[in-house]
């Protein structure tokens, strides 16, 4: 399986959301992510299944003015 | 100093910070710290995913500042609202700094787009503080709609330059039923003190904290420049006139 993470693909990711952030090292509680063009809310990472040709944006806070 | 009531909270700080181009997250810890200040801006960026860094959310805390995230980047109204409702979703309240700037040279706010994003944010519940070009009829138009501040440039953003749409920004305070935020382009206390001193409620500094050789110390200048000027405002300044008036009394000469 290949999705496409910030316009990179990645293959074999882990099998929800939340368990590709896990494999990212990064914190679900700093990101907001986009599932297929759609925001994803927090509680429902665990719960969304990724599927082959999936697209996620996967953003957090920098420092800006 | 009297407190700032933005969209129905209450601030002791009259100063934003934005936190960006600092050369360390210690250096942009101790502008904020020595600024006094309670709202600080951030940007939302994709993570990169081969390198993915430290959040900035990690060195803010969250109790003392409250996160005004910006569009920045946004190049017309759709990224723009696409933007604050992902940051909204990454856990901040639903408070943006809503700016549009297409153009890459002098990061301009685009009037059309940003109204129209501004339209969309407003009735989705959030408080909207748009970045504009010192434009009274644009700042009108917007507090119409309802947002809770206009931000007006004071010059190009990251110029340093000052006050250069002073007469502009005269008019929309005049005229403002919002709190107005001078924001860009100051680049010395003495910038944000004649804001200030005009009647702005208050402004937004970032570059001239970043790249100051001491963060903190120009964040504690900025902090006495914006009460300065606030107190000189409330205080009431004297009107300017053309020809000398003496401040000595012209009676009771020695030689009369």
């Amino acid at each position: 399986m290949t999705i496409i993470v910030n316009g990179t693909a990645k293959s074999d990711p882990a099998a929800d959301v939340a368990g590709l952030l896990t494999q990212l090292g990064l914190d679900p509680a700093r990101v907001a992510v986009e599932y297929n063009r759609n925001i994803l809310a927090r509680e429902r990472f665990a719960a969304t299944t990724l599927a082959d040709g999936d697209e996620l944006e996967i953003v957090q806070f920098v420092g800006g003015g | 100093m009297d407190p700032l009531i933005l969209a129905g909270r209450k601030f002791t700080s009259r100063l934003l910070v934005g936190t960006g181009k600092f050369s360390s997250n210690a250096a942009m810890v101790a502008a904020m710290e020595a600024s006094g200040c309670e709202i600080v801006t951030v940007a939302l960026r994709r993570v990169d995913i081969d390198n993915p860094k430290d959040s900035i959310l990690a060195h803010i805390d969250r109790q003392k500042y409250l996160l005004l995230p910006n569009t920045s980047g946004a190049r017309d109204a759709e990224e723009a609202v696409r933007l604050a409702r992902l940051a909204r979703a990454a856990g901040c309240e639903p408070w943006v700094k809503l700016e549009v700037t297409p153009d890459p040279f002098y990061l301009l706010p685009d009037p059309i787009e940003t109204f129209k994003a501004a339209e969309i944010l407003v009735k989705e519940g959030f408080i909207v503080l748009p970045y504009i070009n010192a434009d009274p009829v644009l700042a009108k138009r917007l507090q119409e709609i309802g947002v809770a501040t206009v931000m007006p440039l004071g010059a190009p953003i990251g110029t340093n330059k000052g006050l250069k749409t002073r007469e502009q920004i005269a008019i929309i305070i005049e005229q403002a039923i919002v709190p107005v935020v001078v924001d860009a382009g100051l680049g010395a206390p003495s910038h944000a003190a004649e804001a200030m001193e005009m009647g702005a409620d208050c402004v937004l500094v970032n570059t001239a904290l970043a790249v100051a050789r001491d963060p903190g110390a120009m964040g504690a200048a900025f902090k006495k420049g914006v009460e300065a000027g606030r107190e000189a405002y409330l205080a009431g300044l004297g009107e300017q006139r053309q020809q000398a008036e003496a401040s000595s009394p012209l009676t009771g000469f020695l030689h009369r």
